[in-house]
């Protein structure tokens, strides 16, 4: 997707992690901090109605109140909240700051920071022109706020499909932000969800009206930029009765020596006879040899199937950030809804990964799947954790579970975490877990045919996770596939 | 020059001393058979010369077509001509059969300086080598050696050798445990693969294979040495006098 020229003007020394270049651009930075006037001041900022502001306040003050969560099986120091700086924009030169971050779905486009549409078009994202010609709809958020939306006339003139930043959706679809934000993930849901809603930068809304097969794919890129500063974007996606859309998001971020914090909140709502397909590539920078930098990715991403027979997929292929905390559920209320969690989570030097999914069974006849790939390699460790709760009153529930682990190198840890509540006697749940190395004997029989290690390694691991990446769409599972080959570099020996 | 040449190697595994000074010279076009009794050093013949890790060698040389094969990488030695087919083939789970020959045989064309084939061009070569020994289109699709009978993986083993036209080819054993029927797709294997350019060294304990593949020379191993080289004589001398008694007489 990306050329390698174009990374490589940019790249200079980094050879590991491509993505880890740093764009120089003017930016409006807030000072480091976390209190009151910031939220206040992030709300004016986005022009925001008192309702929002209001959700914010209200977050906030709640976030006082929790305590950090330390119960995943991933260490690390009490974070300081005041060390991060809680907004941070590209500030382009020709319009004024209002006009700028609000104005969103407007006949003309602001125009976009030129160092800006540099970083993106070598990550692969074309914005402008080049963007609206493209096979895939995208959302560019840089830092806080989203710098540009392709696409998002037409869908909307033609199809009645709203694809804007959240920032627009706030201005310009009120009512159906205020239907839908907190419905799925309350602002009380947990520490990061909450300090989400208080501080919520950029993300992407999408509703897709009765009836409509989104044509083309929907996708959002997320690029933390400025060091030391969070992001904090907040997704919503609506499919109403009959509907369809795939949606994919990206991710990265530049090579620091601190830690970033990303703190995502992702809201789907999915209606009667509607399908969303939510498909995530991550490649946050994950830190160094030695664990210093890399981001956070404290994320809470839930679904709630809410017609019958909706269905919600979730497919996932994990492969940056320094710790990862995520788990992307379900919550399957509609009669016959099926929720499915396809995921490959691969940990390289010292990554943290604790990562799964809940699937919660309400509707009669739900059925769940999951398939989960895990791989560590270096001194990492990775986790697997899941729960499958089937409610009373869903009858003749179903559920499939497989989780696969595979070690390479003998330095790293895998764990499965499997938790089942099953409250109605007529549900079926299966679950299956199996662990396995990459063998020596695997690697000299490659070696014997002419095969480098660094090649045997990914098509082995490639092999392992063929199941989960035949679920992405076709140019994303080209894209994990080559990164896991990177993240995979200087795994053995 | 000789393809393979081996002087006074000697190599331990596990500390324990495997080869003691074994001589061994091949010429391009002819097919040598190593026989020995268990432990005789056989296996390790065979994994010293392909570098299998836990071998370290103590002494001696050995060399492929003048090119010091010690100094080399496993992935070296393959890509300059040296190919092992194994006693006990490996499985590789979710990665399908094609893929992994393709993958092989452009690993050692890229090693040549030679274009790497593509899809299209991979598939016209696949297609003729299996024709050549019999195999069935399935084959390709399946995972590596993946429920595979031991037969079924002798043959891939096979179909690899004739895809990476190697200079010298190494069976380890690969006929222990096969029915009659494999043994014939082995020995059809080697037949198809001999010429005048590429070697053959057949380890064995039994005289089975060398019924259908007739080796030019026959060696006998005996505790870490070859104590004995002769015709095909030497296999009927096993048969009456044993190991032990050939070896020490």
């Amino acid at each position: 997707m990306q050329t390698q020229v174009e990374i490589e003007d940019l790249l200079g020394a980094q050879s590991t992690y491509k993505e880890g270049f740093v764009t120089q651009t003017l930016v409006e930075t807030f000072a480091k901090g976390l209190n009151e006037s910031v939220v206040r001041a992030i709300s004016a900022k986005k022009n925001e109605p008192q309702w929002m502001l209001d959700f914010r306040l209200k977050a906030y003050q709640h976030w006082l109140t929790l305590p950090e969560p330390h119960w995943a099986k991933a260490t690390y120091a009490p974070l300081d909240y005041q060390d991060y700086s809680y907004y941070s924009a590209p500030q382009c030169g020709s319009c004024t700051s209002d006009s700028c971050a609000s104005t969103g779905v407007a006949p003309q486009e602001p125009e976009i920071d030129p160092e800006v549409a540099k970083a993106f078009a070598a990550l692969g994202i074309h914005l402008g022109a080049e963007g609206e010609a493209a096979e895939i709809a995208v959302d560019a958020i840089f830092d806080s706020v989203s710098v540009s939306t392709t696409k998002s006339r037409a869908l909307l003139e033609k199809y009645g499909v709203i694809f804007c930043s959240f920032s627009d959706a706030v201005q310009h679809h009120p009512e159906l932000v205020q239907k839908y934000l907190g419905t799925v993930v309350p602002h009380h849901d947990n520490f990061f969800a909450c300090l989400n809603a208080a501080v919520a930068s950029d993300g992407t809304f999408v509703y897709i009206p009765k009836g409509v097969n989104c044509p083309v794919p929907l996708s959002t890129y997320f690029r933390i930029n400025e060091a030391k500063t969070g992001q904090f974007e907040r997704t919503i996606v609506i499919a109403d009765e009959g509907s369809s859309v795939s949606y994919i998001e990206g991710c990265s971020a530049p090579v620091r020596d601190s830690y970033q914090l990303h703190a995502a909140v992702v809201e789907v709502i999915v209606h009667a006879d509607a399908e969303v397909k939510y498909s995530t590539v991550q490649n946050w920078y994950p830190g160094d040899e030695n664990c210093e930098g890399g981001i956070l990715n404290f994320v809470t991403k839930r679904g709630v199937c809410k017609g019958a027979r909706s269905k919600l997929s979730w497919t996932q292929a994990e492969t940056g950030s320094a710790i990862t905390w995520k788990y992307p559920s379900c919550v399957l209320e509609g009669d016959d809804s099926v929720g499915e969690f396809y995921s490959v989570a691969l940990t390289n030097r010292r990554q943290q990964a604790d990562t799964g999914t809940k699937m919660i069974h309400i509707g009669k006849r739900t059925k769940s799947t999951i398939i989960s790939k895990g791989i560590s390699a270096g001194k990492s460790e990775n986790v697997y954790r899941g729960l499958v709760k089937i409610l009373p009153t869903a009858e003749g529930a179903r559920n499939f579970t497989q989780c696969d682990s595979m070690l390479i190198g003998k330095t790293c840890g895998a764990h499965t975490f499997p938790y089942l509540e099953v409250q109605n006697a007529s549900a079926q749940v299966e679950h299956e877990a199996t662990t396995s190395n990459v063998g020596e004997d695997q690697l000299f029989y490659c070696a014997q045919r002419g095969i480098r290690e660094e090649d045997a390694i990914s098509m082995i691991v490639n092999g392992f996770c063929k199941e989960v990446f035949q679920k992405l769409p076709l140019e994303f599972a080209v894209e994990a596939e080559k990164l896991l080959a990177i993240s995979l570099e200087g795994s053995v020996g | 020059m000789m393809l393979l040449e081996v002087e006074n190697l000697q190599a331990t595994v596990a500390e324990k001393d495997v080869l003691r000074g074994l001589n061994l010279t091949i010429k391009a076009g002819e097919v040598h058979a190593i026989m020995g009794p268990n432990g005789a050093g056989k296996s390790s013949l065979a994994s010293v010369l392909a570098g299998r890790e836990d071998y370290e060698v103590t002494a001696g040389s050995a060399s492929l077509n003048g090119e010091d094969l010690l100094s080399m990488d496993p992935e070296a030695r393959a890509q300059a001509g040296l190919f092992l087919a194994f006693q006990y083939p490996v499985e590789i789970p979710g990665v399908s059969n094609k893929l992994f020959l393709q993958t092989a045989v452009n690993a050692v064309r890229t090693a040549k300086d030679l274009p790497e084939l593509d899809m299209f061009e991979f598939s016209q070569l696949v297609q003729a080598k299996m024709k050549l020994l019999g195999m069935r289109q399935e084959f390709l699709e399946r995972d590596v050696n993946v429920g595979f009978s031991g037969g079924e993986k002798k043959r891939n083993d096979m179909l690899q050798m004739a895809l990476l036209e190697p200079s010298l080819c190494i069976l380890d054993e690969t006929d222990s445990g096969l029915d009659i029927d494999a043994l014939k797709a082995v020995a059809q294997g080697v037949n198809a693969m001999r010429s005048p350019d590429r070697g053959f060294v057949l380890v064995t304990h039994y005289q089975r294979l060398l019924e259908y593949v007739a080796p030019d020379v026959i060696h006998i191993l005996y505790q870490g040495r070859i104590v004995k080289s002769g015709g095909m004589e030497l296999v009927a001398q096993i048969e009456e006098l044993g190991y032990d008694a050939l070896a020490t007489a």
